[in-house]
């Protein structure tokens, strides 16, 4: 099992150069001078390439590279070009509200999105499964954004139930953790009852029938266990939508995460910002990926030897 | 429409007519009574799309009825009116063409881009498969919307930028997809029969191969639109992609957020404009792999 962990993490080391590389070269693809972006608009040459030399920039690529990684295991952004303050300090503050944000989403669309997929899958093609795939259909094709503003209106402004903004308390996390994890939940319900019905139209399926077992036995204890590998890997890829989503959710909700920041920082051109949020969401992506192949493995041993 | 109803009926009236991949396609299409009717409204959508500038009843941008100001809907404005006293009916009619060419045109680049880099990687493998692949792999590293966000950040805000950004992200989907249908084709006895008659790598992968994976490209396709529409919108939402006063319909949700609680039209009708069309896509693409997916037969 170590063996097979180690050999994922080094696979991964191409692919973590490259997305370094290109976040690099971020500011380099910015169009004007990087070194005028940090010293401002009013700034004089002079203190342009004062700037310049305190920022490397007058390095080398490669030397500048170096520097960046170096950084970068240092967990050394540089600063924020609005408030002066370093980025580490700036994500840092941001970073577990969004954390905590996409967890919960997940775990709303894991229980959702399994329950609708394993019932459709069950009774196929009757009135449960024709309901849940039309919800499921529709919360693929409901935007982030508007359903979060639908569910605002009503649970918060109309019926008062929930708070609209903030998060310091669990109700402060329901309806954003619920708007985000509506559409991984219509995803996975798909998926997972798409999972299902293959499995159980498979022999030992009806093997396990025809010794006498009762349905739910059938589809818990032998269903269950071999729809779930599809499923697993599912979940990994969708944590990456629920990342991206997060940008536009905290923007609905006015969450204090890091997807505002990100915009915020989009916004105001503040670059040494959006390279540590991007490198960061990419190497959280990454990782997230690198859990599931483990899961992956643990689940399904054959994965393993190969 | 009556030309989609017309084809539906054929089969009914030939039923013992020769049976090509056209109208086998046909024959499992035309079942899916909702698939149709999505394929329907999607028609329906390119028309206004195309018609949007003639049919719209006031000017979606440079009209101001200074004393409707929020106005709920009405005979004279179907939607209401919107803070600054536009008519609303009208640039949802307009936005339709803004969301509908960035859902087309980014896709159809990312699905063109993307099938040759898949047919190529696929059918030579070695090095350049490699290449191709790992590219996929980064591009893949980075969640769909935060790679957009990125190309925006670089090339800048506006909707030209995030039907590129849109585009890039879309590339890695169709090459993987692609690609495997080549390697699985590839191996089949009659590209090996092309192959020894002499065929050129050219002919064998334009005629014999690419034919192989056009289905699966057609179902992604029509269900990639909706999700790119969705981005397209995400992004002018979050104030990175149209920039006012353009009637996306993203961009006027972000407008409506602040008259919530006073004028929630203004939200409603761009919220269900972009639904209705994301779900007619999503239906239809749905519709297309079980009438295409040979591996699906009903069940």
């Amino acid at each position: 099992m170590v063996q097979y962990i180690v050999k994922r993490l080094l696979g991964l080391l191409p692919t973590l150069l490259i997305v370094g590389l290109l976040v690099f070269l971020f500011v380099h693809l910015l169009p004007g001078d990087p070194a005028r972006l940090a010293a401002g608009p009013d700034a004089n040459p002079e203190t342009v390439e004062l700037v310049r030399k305190d920022l490397g920039l007058d390095r080398p690529l490669p030397a500048q590279f170096v520097r960046f990684v170096n950084g970068v295991l240092h967990w050394d952004f540089g600063r924020s070009l609005r408030t002066k303050r370093p980025v580490s300090e700036e994500i840092g503050e941001r970073f577990m509200p969004t954390f905590w944000l996409t967890v919960w989403s997940m775990a709303w669309s894991v229980v959702f999105g399994m329950v609708i997929g394993v019932l459709s899958a069950v009774w196929r093609n009757r009135w449960p499964d024709r309901l849940g795939m039309t919800l499921a259909v529709s919360g693929i094709s409901f935007p982030a954004f508007a359903l979060g503003m639908v569910l605002m209106q009503v649970f918060s402004v109309q019926l008062g139930w929930l708070p609209t903004v903030g998060n310091d308390t669990w109700r402060h996390y329901l309806l954003p953790s619920l708007t985000l994890g509506a559409a991984v939940a219509a995803i996975m319900a798909r998926f997972t009852r798409s999972s299902f019905v293959d499995i159980l139209g498979e022999d030992y399926i009806r093997t396990a029938r025809a010794k006498g077992l009762d349905e739910p036995h059938v589809v818990v204890k032998h269903g269950m266990r071999n729809a779930l590998i599809p499923v697993v890997t599912m979940m990994g890829l969708q944590f990456g939508f629920l990342l991206g989503g997060s940008i536009v959710v905290e923007k609905v909700f006015n969450w204090p995460g890091l997807g505002r920041l990100l915009v915020d920082a989009v916004d105001m051109r503040d670059y040494p910002v959006i390279q540590a949020l991007v490198l960061l969401f990419s190497l959280e992506f990454i990782l997230i990926n690198l859990i599931v192949d483990v899961l992956y493995g643990i689940i399904n041993p054959v994965i393993r030897y190969r | 429409m009556t030309a989609a109803a017309d084809t539906a009926a054929l089969p009914a009236v030939d039923a013992n007519a020769v049976r090509t991949p056209w109208s086998e396609f046909w024959r499992k299409f035309a079942k899916q009574k909702v698939a149709l009717a999505a394929g329907v409204f999607v028609v329906l959508l390119i028309v206004v799309a195309l018609a949007a500038p003639w049919i719209v009843p006031y000017d979606a941008e440079n009209f101001f009825d200074y004393d409707k100001l929020n106005a709920p809907p009405s005979w004279q404005h179907w939607f209401g009116v919107d803070a600054l006293g536009r008519d609303i009916f009208s640039r949802i009619l307009m936005g339709t063409r803004i969301s509908l060419a960035a859902g087309f045109v980014s896709v159809a680049v990312g699905a063109l881009v993307g099938t040759v880099l898949g047919l190529l990687a696929g059918y030579y493998e070695g090095w350049w498969d490699r290449i191709v692949m790992r590219i996929c792999d980064v591009l893949f590293a980075f969640p769909g919307i935060l790679l957009a966000i990125g190309i925006v950040a670089i090339l800048g805000g506006g909707m030209a930028n995030v039907v590129v950004a849109v585009a890039v992200f879309s590339i890695p989907t169709f090459a993987r997809l692609v690609r495997g249908n080549t390697l699985a084709l590839k191996h089949l006895t009659f590209v090996e029969a092309a192959r020894s008659i002499g065929a050129s790598d050219w002919t064998i992968i334009t005629r014999h191969i690419f034919p192989g994976t056009i289905s699966a490209v057609v179902v992604y396709f029509s269900l990639r639109i909706g999700t790119s529409i969705i981005t397209a919108a995400s992004l002018s939402f979050l104030g990175l992609g149209a920039q006012p006063p353009t009637p996306e319909w993203g961009a006027m949700l972000d407008a409506a957020r602040s008259d919530m609680i006073t004028a929630p039209h203004e939200a409603i009708f761009p919220a269900l404009a972009i639904f209705l069309t994301v779900l007619a896509f999503n239906l239809l693409g749905d519709g297309l792999r079980d009438a295409l997916d040979p591996k699906i037969e009903r069940r």
